[in-house]
């Protein structure tokens, strides 16, 4: 059962930078929101970035979905928590399901990407 | 009794292996496997037999048009029909389409209504809201009672002198439910309402009589029945198909062509443009004779059986809650069900480790996925070669999915 590995597992049960994500922009900041839905799983994501000097000062997402997708959006919010804007916009698919350390079938794609696929959207 | 053993043996895929594990199929809703019979007589067809049909006087031409009109024959008469009633088409959805733009894009004036309902496959759902969309109907949606089955007092209550077509499922590819077609059919001629059936679901599990439940038109898959992909049937009364204008248009289905007009071919042929799947309708014709040596009051009872087992067995599962009825009264072998804090799709993962393969997601159900608050679900359905160790297999997968989980 490679794909429910620890970590993955871990991240699923105690998923990092998740809660609401009604953040508030103090001085100096922007927040960014978008949400994002994988119908044919049923799965909802929502991502709130709060950038500061160009970088991803704060993350948030919440939502409902699989081990693999919400797995993968924890670990892609501790990924890219501090980074630079553009760092964040550069990573691709591969990046992320590399991320995971799992064999993704063609099926669980769009479930690890899911993350990904808000927070570009989010970004501006 | 089925001999489960014996008929294992006439299916070659059932002998692999998955993820170094035995193949426990339990996705026949989605899809059944094919015994020998039939991939040898598509095979043989191309072999032996392959020619156009009704095109050409040579006589692999002639076999082959009588090979196929022989397929038609065996086929209607497996659903209670008759030859002439019979048009073959792709699939389930391909018939319902059929129907919608070739009878009631003909038939239905601005302002008529159709009936269906929120349990809908979404192919007896999106073809007639495009319809209604395009020829201003009005699409009327009956809903869902308490234990999954269709709300037979709303639907009662929305049948009205306005509804012209009903639109109705025989047994739900979701929670298993078979409606009550013969008593819907009674109501709807109260008010000369038509009643389309999409019989996926019933045609391959029950025995299913489409004059005796006196029906307009029934559509059906072949893959779900034994048969090859890319081949299934619609069934229509013939007082229907002379209201009916073509659905494609092309070779096959003409009398006469000039420049600029043309003339249709008389009885099913003007539905069937283009060359069609004869390899399929042969394939088809040998699991409709698999399935009628069985007996299809065996497959039901057997599956029946399979239902009642794993209906117990599933009560193992600590914050497992089956969608649907609970009972093996009026339903099929489909069993959905969800899992306390474990997501459809992670359960399907893990139990395809385990070689066993079920489905996972909305079971093109979304709308009553919605009405029910379900994201996805996870569901087992039972064909001919299932037998209880395939639920003990399912029952053990489950138990390591909550090791997993919890
Ligand atoms: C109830 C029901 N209707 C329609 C369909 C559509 O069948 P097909 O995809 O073969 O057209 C299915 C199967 O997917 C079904 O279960």
């Amino acid at each position: 059962m490679d794909i429910y590995r620890e970590e993955i597992l871990d991240h699923y049960k105690n998923p990092r930078n998740f809660g609401p994500t009604s953040l508030k922009a103090s001085r100096g900041e922007r927040v960014f929101k978008a949400r994002e839905t994988n119908a044919s799983c049923g799965d909802v994501m929502e991502m709130a970035v709060v950038l500061k000097g160009g970088r991803l000062s704060a993350i948030k997402f919440e939502g409902e979905g699989c081990a693999v997708s919400m797995a993968a959006a924890s670990m892609l919010t501790e990924k890219v928590k501090g980074k630079k804007v553009a760092e964040a916009e550069k990573m691709t698919d591969d990046e992320m399901i590399g991320l995971l350390k799992i064999e993704v079938g063609p099926t669980r794609r769009k479930c690890a990407t899911l993350g990904l696929v808000c927070l570009r959207k989010a970004l501006p | 009794m089925l001999d489960v053993n014996k008929i294992k043996k006439d299916f070659p895929i059932l002998s692999r292996k998955v993820n170094g594990k035995r193949l426990v199929y339990l996705d026949n809703a989605a899809t059944s496997q094919k015994p020998k019979a039939v991939i040898e007589a598509e095979v043989e067809f191309y072999r032996r037999h392959n020619a156009n049909v009704h095109r050409g006087l040579h006589s692999l031409s002639e076999a082959a048009t009588v090979i196929y009109e022989e397929a038609r024959k065996t086929v209607a008469g497996f659903i209670g029909g008759e030859a002439d009633e019979l048009v073959f088409v792709r699939n389930a959805t391909e018939g319902l389409n059929l129907v919608a733009w070739a009878w009631a894009a003909a038939s239905l004036k601005r302002g008529d209504e159709i009936l269906t309902s929120v349990i809908e496959h979404h192919s007896n759902l999106i073809p007639w809201q495009r319809l209604s969309r395009a020829k201003g109907l009005k699409l009327v949606v009956a809903g869902v009672a308490e234990n999954g089955v269709l709300d037979m007092a709303d639907f009662a209550n929305k049948l009205t002198r306005k509804t012209k077509l009903v639109a109705i499922g025989h047994m739900s590819n979701t929670t298993g439910a078979i409606n009550p077609v013969a008593k819907i059919v009674k109501m709807a001629k109260r008010v000369r309402a038509r009643v389309a059936v999409d019989a996926a679901q019933s045609v391959p599990h029950l025995k299913v009589n489409f004059k005796d439940l006196g029906v307009d038109f029934l559509a059906f898959s072949g893959h779900k029945m034994l048969g090859p992909m890319g081949i299934g049937g619609v069934l229509i009364k013939k007082e229907r198909q002379e209201e009916m204008e073509p659905f494609l248009t092309g070779g096959g289905m003409i009398s006469e062509v000039w420049p600029q007009r043309a003339t249709w071919a008389a009885g099913v042929e003007k539905f069937e443009a283009g060359t069609p799947n004869v390899a399929g309708a042969v394939g088809l014709a040998a699991a409709v004779e698999y399935l009628t040596k069985l007996g299809m009051a065996r497959v039901y009872e057997h599956e029946k059986k399979m239902v009642a087992y794993a209906l117990k067995r599933l009560g193992e599962i600590e914050g497992l809650r089956v969608i649907g009825p609970k009972t093996t009264e009026s339903r099929g072998g489909v069993i959905s069900f969800v899992m306390e804090g474990v997501h459809a799709h992670d359960i399907a993962q893990v139990l395809s480790s385990e070689g066993v393969a079920v489905r996972s997601g909305h079971h093109c159900t979304m709308p009553l996925h919605k009405r029910l608050k379900l994201a996805a679900t996870t569901r087992a359905s039972f064909y001919i070669y299932n037998d209880k160790k395939d639920v003990d297999a399912l029952i053990d997968g489950l138990k390591k999915v909550k090791n997993v989980f919890t």
